[in-house]
């Protein structure tokens, strides 16, 4: 789980981003235990209670949940919980930029389709 | 639970107030930032917290007890300065000896395991040391003492990037396993404003803004954009700080947004960033 936390956006909502990510790589899997906050805290140097806040977060969600005593692990549909909320933020944090972008190259609607259309036949 | 109220507190120094009646208080067991530009009142603020002198007028207090002249509550406060923190004609050794026996919760074993992370040896002589091990003696005695309420003012003078970290790795750890109020005073803010749970920023002797760390994130917003477009959006709201540039417009607010504008980039800034848009002398006069 290495990844440079960014000064520019809340820490808390980082922490939750980087164990949905190694959830939706499959790098934790279901019922399986994540770091503790204090773990969290020593590997990015950051107040235990942002970290604590980001992983309720995702408590909050059902993407974890509690074992007393034990620590935090992933739930059974924590995987499509995750795809199902960047599949919502898709359209607002990368459609709504490429078009606006685009409108501002004065791309053509032509174009566009076509670019999407390779894009997808070509195996990203 | 830690409780430090200051009410209308003011200090003077020979006709100068370091101090302005400024109000403010902490509670509980939190890492809290104390920001503040050159004379904003910071180190005073520290020092009347320790005892150190009494205010010219106002209050403070410490669980309702005044910490001037305060033997039982002194020892309950741990303040490292950012030097002259240790007799020079000590060693190391009997330092660690006269702190051991003045803090009531001091732990040994974490002071002899940061001696040796900090490659301090107990018979060096005070005035010997360089700066930077001077500095990572305060941090040893500050961190050892598990003092209910612990005080760094600009801690780490001399001390390299890496024993930087290896003290904020350090303070985390001693943190967690005894949860007290740390209160850090500090330039150096982008390096340590993660291990902040609130942040407190002293200007001209008063209080400028006490939050907690990740509420400042979502309290202001970087704005840029066509000038005309963001003069309507913003016109309502705190601006702290705008130019020109290119013919856009770019500015700084310090307010809550609940709906943006398509054509107008909304970005964040880091707390060093936003401490400086909230600090600078023309923010001060566009306040005015």
């Amino acid at each position: 789980m290495n990844h440079k936390l960014q000064e520019d956006q809340p820490i808390f909502l980082q922490i939750a981003d980087v164990i949905e990510k190694s959830i939706v790589d499959g790098n934790i899997k279901a019922h399986e235990q994540i770091p503790s906050t204090n773990v969290f805290s020593k590997q990015y140097q950051i107040n235990p209670a942002t970290a604590a806040k980001g992983i309720n977060l995702l408590v909050d969600q059902q993407i974890l949940y509690k074992k007393r005593g034990v620590g935090m692990f992933v739930t059974e549909k924590a995987f499509h919980v995750i795809l199902e909320k960047r599949k919502n933020r898709f359209y607002d944090s990368l459609m709504v930029p490429l078009l606006i972008e685009a409108k501002r190259l004065n791309l053509s609607k032509d174009q566009l389709k076509q670019w999407i259309e390779e894009g997808l036949d070509d195996s990203y | 639970m830690t409780v430090i109220k200051a009410d209308q507190l003011t200090k003077s120094y020979k006709g100068e107030q370091a101090l302005d009646a400024l109000t403010v208080q902490f509670e509980g067991d939190k890492i809290i930032g104390l920001l503040g530009k050159n004379g904003a009142g910071k180190t005073t603020l520290m020092r009347l917290l320790a005892g150190h002198f009494k205010q010219t007028s106002g209050n403070i207090t410490i669980n309702d007890q005044e910490p001037f002249n305060n033997y039982f509550l002194t020892r309950d406060i741990c303040f490292i300065q950012e030097n002259n923190n240790f007799f020079e004609k000590f060693k190391v050794n009997e330092v660690i000896q006269l702190a051991s026996q003045f803090y009531p919760n001091w732990d040994e074993e974490e002071a002899n395991q940061l001696l040796k992370t900090f490659q301090l040896n107990r018979k060096q002589k005070i005035n010997a040391l360089s700066k930077g091990m001077l500095s990572a003696l305060g941090i040893i005695v500050g961190i050892a003492s598990h003092a209910p309420i612990t005080i760094f003012d600009e801690p780490y003078i001399g001390l390299d990037a890496s024993y930087r970290s290896v003290f904020y790795d350090k303070l985390l750890e001693s943190y967690q396993s005894n949860k007290r109020m740390i209160i850090l005073s500090t330039h150096l803010i982008d390096e340590v404003s993660r291990l902040f749970e609130e942040v407190a920023i002293l200007h001209e002797g008063k209080l400028h803004l006490h939050e907690i760390s990740e509420q400042l994130k979502d309290n202001h917003w970087l704005l840029r954009g066509k000038k005309e477009t963001i003069d309507q959006e913003t016109n309502h709201l705190n601006v702290i700080h705008s130019s020109e540039f290119l013919g856009k417009k770019t500015v700084v607010v310090y307010d809550t947004i609940n709906e943006q504008h398509e054509t107008i980039e909304y970005d964040k800034l880091s707390l060093q960033q936003l401490f400086v848009y909230l600090t600078k002398e023309e923010v001060a006069q566009d306040g005015q």
